[in-house]
């Protein structure tokens, strides 16, 4: 044992050539054979031929962002080579195909890089002969190639590609693993013969100690909240097509057996009103949309305001405004969400951080739209929704449906008491903590009306100013009740040491980033941090926070934006000012290079303002 | 009269469920002489004769004079957004197919602002009566011309003639899958609660179109006007007939047909693009197809055992039952 704990791989390729396939493979080998993994993936909006790629980090310890510097990238195209290599570290290797690229090509290369040409095409016409197939249908197993040689470059056993393989391929599939083990196999002693071999030293040690097979999860944040939704009992999910947020339509559509209707509408409008009626007649119905969709529900999300009805809406976050930038990320969506629609209601935004959260939010949010009777946004962004991870099952333990206060018929026999199934029932009673009991179409006794407009108790149209200042109190009650009631933790946690040097807060994807920073930045350079993450922001729990705020020796934001959203809703809530901030607005994540860097500039040099813009 | 709108069932609770049971406390605000009150109470009659059980009736409505009419009417009433009621009610209908779902709402909610809802609606084919309050003007706004105000005309709320051509609505429908299409008259009671029961009873996506005056704004289509004998090859005649006393049927009897389903098409479009002075009532294009709620099924068996709205997800004591074993499939590593 004396190789690395981790490792930094990268693939990429034009889009439609494998690029997510040869990624996922690599990432299911590695958490076959035990490792940690972390898989970030960058894509363009195209479906063929653009440049995309995907980062694998994998570690014997738990991880939760990727890492800038990259021991070994694998391509087979120029494009790749020459917009990655110079990320390549000194003694780092490149697997690529000589017909296609040129070292001298690639500027910024390390001259101390090791570089393999793979003869990928003489590798698939030997597989071709020997298993008497058509080559041109064997141009996919590139992917498997550039993996196995990787492999082999790292150290890693190739058994466990095939174990990987397996879980990939099922059913009628089955017959391509032993095809695609072939070519693997060839590729993987091949390397071993070539030049350098012996000089690229990032070997990763086997893990001791592999989690038992079935124990763990690979998956991606669409999916964990695809799941949320399926456990919370979540049985109708509208959306329009919209990247990121129509991946976990995808993921839902392909679980016919829950019986989740997922209805493709014609527009955003559609798709959020649609949500608004079944969460009418007691159906539990979201959402799931992105910026420029999420613009378009805004008049809907204010109606489900005043009707206060339990809407859930997921706004998968891209960078905008407007089309923005469709397949990247950004946290610019905060400000917006918790002002989304016109005048004033009540509404509960939270934020996921992690695939954990995802899972719980996604399961969360319905008890909070049906507790409090009012619209719930949840925003997630494309980095949690298209990152792949290893992480422990779910918590499912203790998760408890909560309907809220839901109107209970006295009417026996409606048909014999035709009176009292007819009766109208005060929908919007003003009460103490401001829900009022909720009937449901097609309960006796439950009839109301609802409307747009300001309404009296039964809900009909008023104008009547002490009616209005009654209902608008009581609709705001609710977000005190849940202010109350909504576990602390939450709300906002605190991770690290108290006594930390900084206080870094962010809210969202950059938690994985800070806590895999956390522990580097004490070992090796001495600053003590902690992580202020932030998942509820209407309501805002302003006192928790300044407490902790007032309490911290130096404080900075940490956003994917461009005018620090969270930083300014602080001080908008709390009259605190966050000393420092980091701000990045590329679209891209932020990496735990990046945010050891960020933190090392406002702690060392007193930094005021950090803008990040690492990646391609 | 129409000869193929069925005749309501008689229905044993007829005694308790009499029309003015369905009137809400709330009394009706608008202008005298109205056309919305006449369908509001066709609405009513048509709820009643049918016997749906007014707690079970999720009633949607738009934006605009016709919007408030789900306030004035003893069921689950709903007011929603401008053009957004066929969104509401298709994922109300969709949720809970148990629910009697009718929609209603003024033609530039339905055509306009609507519009793109409109002619979704008609692909999906839920199972819902849309009834369009059609008065050629946005009422509520001061009687602005709306999409279905021919070319040329001007009422008095204009300053200028109108200079856009006016939608047809039976052709967008009939273009757009609705299976039940039909037109009726405000002052037609009659003609227009028989219509209604047909279009709710309907299995599918109704379409209702009523000529509604508007007293206020829209002086050219007026009562008196409605009224009036025009001359039809030299003899005078009323303006508005039933197409069905005159031989048209475009209900489609064998929806397997293809031939049948062709021929009825395309005479509902010679119909409906039919030049003349009169105006027909009555039913252009009926077919009985599977609704959405029925094809879904395809896709999602489960609901042959369970309604939407019923499947299972928790026990007695709020614990959620659903197993995600499947959902994880081979994530689980």
């Amino acid at each position: 044992m004396s190789g690395l704990t981790e490792i930094n791989w990268m693939i990429g390729g034009p889009q439609g050539t494998g690029v997510d396939s040869s990624a996922t493979l690599f990432l299911r080998t590695m958490a076959v054979a035990g490792y940690h993994v972390f898989g970030k993936r960058e894509y363009h909006s195209n479906i063929k031929g653009k440049h995309s790629y995907f980062n694998v980090r994998a570690s014997h310890q738990f991880v939760q962002s990727s890492r800038d510097p990259i021991d070994l990238l694998a391509t087979f195209d120029k494009e790749t080579a020459t917009t990655h290599g110079h990320e390549i570290i000194p003694n780092g290797a490149l697997i690529y195909d000589e017909k296609v690229v040129k070292p001298e090509d690639i500027e910024g290369l390390d001259a101390s890089v090791t570089t393999f040409i793979l003869p990928f095409d003489d590798i698939l016409q030997e597989v071709a002969e020997e298993t008497d197939s058509n080559p041109m249908k064997l141009v996919i197993m590139k992917n498997t190639i550039a993996v196995a040689a990787s492999m082999a470059l790292y150290g890693v056993e190739l058994h466990h590609m095939e174990e990987a393989l397996k879980g990939i391929f099922e059913g009628k599939k089955a017959k391509l693993v032993p095809l695609n083990m072939k070519a693997a196999e060839k590729a993987y002693a091949m390397i071993q013969t070539m030049d350098g071999f012996d000089k690229f030293t990032f070997k990763i040690d086997p893990v001791a100690n592999v989690p038992e097979k079935g124990s763990r999860l690979l998956m991606n944040g669409a999916t964990a909240c695809g799941l949320g939704k399926i456990k919370a009992g979540c049985r109708m999910v509208t959306y329009y097509s919209i990247t990121p947020a129509v991946d976990e339509c995808i993921y839902l559509e392909t679980q016919p057996h829950y019986g989740v209707n997922v209805v493709q509408c014609e527009d955003e409008l559609a798709a959020m009103n649609m949500v608004n009626g079944a969460a009418l007649t007691g159906m539990r119905a979201s959402t799931a949309t992105s910026g420029p969709g999420f613009c378009l529900m805004a008049e809907a999300i204010g109606w489900a305001g005043i009707c206060e009805v339990p809407s859930v809406i997921f706004n998968y976050q891209r960078g905008g405004p407007s089309t923005g930038l469709p397949t990247r990320s950004e946290q610019a969506d905060l400000m917006f969400a918790i002002n989304v629609g016109h005048g004033e209601f009540p509404k509960i935004v939270i934020a996921p951080g992690d695939m954990e959260q995802c899972f719980e939010d996604s399961f969360e949010c319905f008890n909070l739209a049906e507790r409090y009777q009012t619209p719930v946004i949840v925003l997630p962004d494309k980095v949690l929704a298209n990152n792949t991870q290893t992480i422990p099952h779910f918590n499912e333990e203790g998760l408890k449906i909560d309907r809220g206060f839901i109107f209970e018929p006295t009417v026996k026999d409606p048909y014999d008491d035709v009176e009292g199934a007819m009766a109208t029932h005060k929908r919007f009673e003003v009460t103490e903590d401001g829900v009022s009991p909720r009937s449901l179409p097609g309960q006796p006794g439950g009839i109301h009306w609802l409307t747009g407009d300001e309404h009296t108790e039964i809900g009909h149209i008023t104008e009547e100013p002490s009616i209005r200042m009654a209902q608008h109190e009581k609709r705001f009650r609710k977000l005190d009740k849940a202010l109350q009631e909504i576990p602390q933790d939450r709300q906002y946690k605190l991770y690290g040491p108290e006594d930390a040097d900084v206080t870094v807060v962010a809210w969202g994807c950059t938690k994985g980033p800070m806590l895999d920073a956390m522990p580097l930045l004490e070992k090796e350079h001495g600053i003590k941090a902690n992580l202020l993450h932030i998942r509820l922001f209407s309501p805002f729990p302003a006192e928790g926070v300044l407490k902790i705020l007032e309490k911290s020796k130096q404080t900075m934001s940490m956003e994917a934006n461009f005018t620090s959203q969270l930083h300014r809703l602080i001080r908008m809530e709390t009259g605190f000012t966050i000393g420092h901030r980091v701000v990045k607005y590329t679209g891209r994540p932020i990496s735990q290079d990046e945010a050891i860097d960020a933190i090392r500039q406002v702690v060392e040099q007193n930094a005021e303002k950090v803008v990040l813009s690492y990646g391609h | 009269m129409a000869t193929n709108l069925q005749a309501p069932p008689v229905a044993p609770l007829a005694e308790k469920l009499k029309p003015m049971k369905l009137k809400s406390d709330k009394h009706p605000d608008w202008c005298p002489g109205c056309g919305d009150f006449g369908i509001t109470n066709a609405i009513q009659q048509a709820i009643s004769n049918l016997q749906l059980p007014p707690w079970n009736v999720h009633f949607f409505t738009g934006v605009g004079c016709s919007g408030k009419t789900s306030h004035y009417v003893q069921c689950y009433g709903v007011h929603t957004l401008h053009g957004r009621s066929l969104a509401f009610s298709q994922g109300a209908k969709v949720a809970n197919p148990k629910l009697n779902v009718i929609v209603a709402g003024g033609d530039g909610d339905g055509y306009g602002i609507g519009a793109g809802h409109f002619v979704h609606a008609g692909r999906r084919n839920v199972d819902m009566t849309y009834v369009v309050f059609d008065n050629e003007v946005y009422g509520l706004t001061k009687g602005q011309a709306s999409p279905t105000l021919p070319e040329g005309d001007k009422p008095k709320s204009l300053a200028a003639p109108h200079v856009v051509q006016p939608i047809n609505p039976f052709a967008l429908a009939l273009a757009c899958g609705y299976t039940f299409i039909a037109r009726s008259y405000a002052y037609d009671a009659k003609h227009l609660r028989a219509t209604l029961a047909a279009a709710m009873e309907h299995k599918g996506m109704a379409l209702v179109d009523v000529l509604q005056p508007c007293p206020t704004y829209n002086d050219l289509r007026t009562k008196s006007f409605f009224d009036e004998e025009v001359t039809v090859k030299g003899s005078p005649v009323p303006r508005v007939y039933y197409m069905e006393d005159e031989g048209y049927d475009g209900v489609v009897k064998d929806s397997t047909d293809a031939t049948e389903v062709n021929d009825k098409r395309m005479a509902a479009f010679n119909k409906i693009y039919q030049q003349e002075e009169r105006t027909g009532l009555g039913v252009y294009y009926k077919i009985d197809i599977p609704t959405y709620e029925d094809r879904v099924k395809r896709n999602l068996p489960i609901l042959n055992e369970y309604s939407p709205i019923d499947l299972p997800y928790h026990d007695a004591d709020m614990n959620p039952t659903t197993d995600l074993t499947a959902g994880k499939g081979s994530m689980v590593i």
